[in-house]
């Protein structure tokens, strides 16, 4: 009896499934939702370029998602990235790279691509740790964690990333966890789809890497744990900064219009050659 | 995009097929089948893993939360 065939494996590469994220990884449902998303819109995969870093989650987009991918140097997925958009505008650029590339390493590639409101949509997958190399301490870990490199407990507090992506002036900026998958799903399509830089922060879990050390042995456990941190941005609004400890605020954290950095930049060189060429008309 | 649990009921028999070999049994389609559709069976698949079944498919909506939750493309929901 032939097995079943997904109509979801005609986006990723088939001939090398089963993929190799452990059991419970959240990277297969950030896979999962993102092919969703993108059968959602229609789009053609010739038209798009997904750019990855190192770790985990950069598995997801290279080589799984079936489409042209850059697997980039460590931290680099965004400078990559805004390359690609430059020359190529036509192009739907993906960025899916782990907390480690996107916030640590590439912490000021992110604020700089925001600022600039480049057309990018970065999908960044948070599970708090440096899963791949074997649980050191990240940006995002939180404080208290014992990990590799913090064996008595980490004393410094995490990056909230998707705040700071709104204060450097990103387009859309949004945060989900795994637990909450639709929402995910229907916020990723808006993210394709806006023009301007959009970010969302996912929420992940690790249960072999970063669960064993705080006792989430399971995804299932991350995933219960999600559902009860889960606070929803309009009932999170106006409250104190002791409330919001341990709780992670979910949903659209802005949207709005600005010019883009590329369409600017092209307008901009199309003035200046339309320019000079008048000017050497003029001369001959 | 969303359309009432009980309209998706209305429409007709679901189909939930699980593609063995790419299961890695983390038992998420269990836990957060919203009416407990999946039960933890003792057959393994090639890998080792220990499969879903499905106890009752009439229990089935068709709300997709399994299908998407799934980190493996393992669980296929069909609305016949």
């Amino acid at each position: 009896m032939s097995e079943p065939r997904h109509r979801l494996m005609d986006f990723v590469r088939e001939e090398i499934m089963p993929h190799r994220f452990c059991s419970g990884c959240g990277c297969g449902t950030v896979l999962n939702a993102f092919t969703n998303a993108v059968e959602g819109l229609g789009l053609d995969s010739a038209e798009m370029v997904c750019v990855s870093g190192i770790g985990c989650s950069s598995w997801i987009p290279s080589p799984y998602f079936r489409a042209d991918t850059l697997h980039t140097t460590h931290g680099r997925p965004i400078a990559f990235a805004t390359g690609v958009k430059i020359l190529r505008p036509d192009l739907t650029v993906v960025v899916i790279a782990g907390d480690g590339d996107v916030a640590g390493i590439g912490g000021n590639h992110l604020i700089h691509a925001a600022r600039r409101n480049i057309d990018l949509s970065v999908f960044m997958v948070n599970n708090m740790i440096y899963g791949m190399t074997g649980g050191q301490v990240a940006p995002t870990t939180p404080a208290g964690v014992v990990t590799t490199t913090t064996p008595h407990s980490n004393v410094e507090p995490p990056f909230r990333v998707a705040d700071l992506v709104v204060a450097a002036g990103a387009s859309y900026v949004a945060r989900w966890t795994t637990y909450h998958v639709f929402p995910l799903l229907e916020s990723m399509q808006n993210a394709i789809k806006r023009k301007g830089f959009s970010f969302i922060e996912i929420m992940s879990q690790c249960p072999e890497n970063y669960g064993r050390r705080i006792g989430l042995r399971t995804g299932i456990d991350f995933l219960k744990q999600f559902k009860e941190q889960a606070l929803r941005v309009e009932k999170a609004n106006g409250m104190s900064e002791e409330e919001l400890k341990d709780r992670i605020v979910i949903g659209k954290l802005c949207d709005k219009e600005r010019p883009e950095y590329v369409s600017e930049l092209h307008r901009i060189t199309r003035e200046q050659v339309d320019k000079l060429k008048k000017e050497m008309g003029g001369a001959a | 995009m969303y359309t009432s649990l009980l309209e998706r009921h209305r429409r007709g028999r679901k189909l939930i097929e699980i593609t063995e070999n790419l299961c890695k049994g983390c038992e998420i389609c269990i836990e957060f089948c919203p009416l407990k559709v999946f039960e933890k069976s003792d057959k393994l698949n090639r890998k080792g893993y220990y499969l879903p079944v499905v106890t009752d498919e009439d229990l089935c909506v068709g709300c997709r939360l399994c299908e998407l939750l799934c980190p493996e493309f393992a669980i296929i929901i069909t609305n016949e």
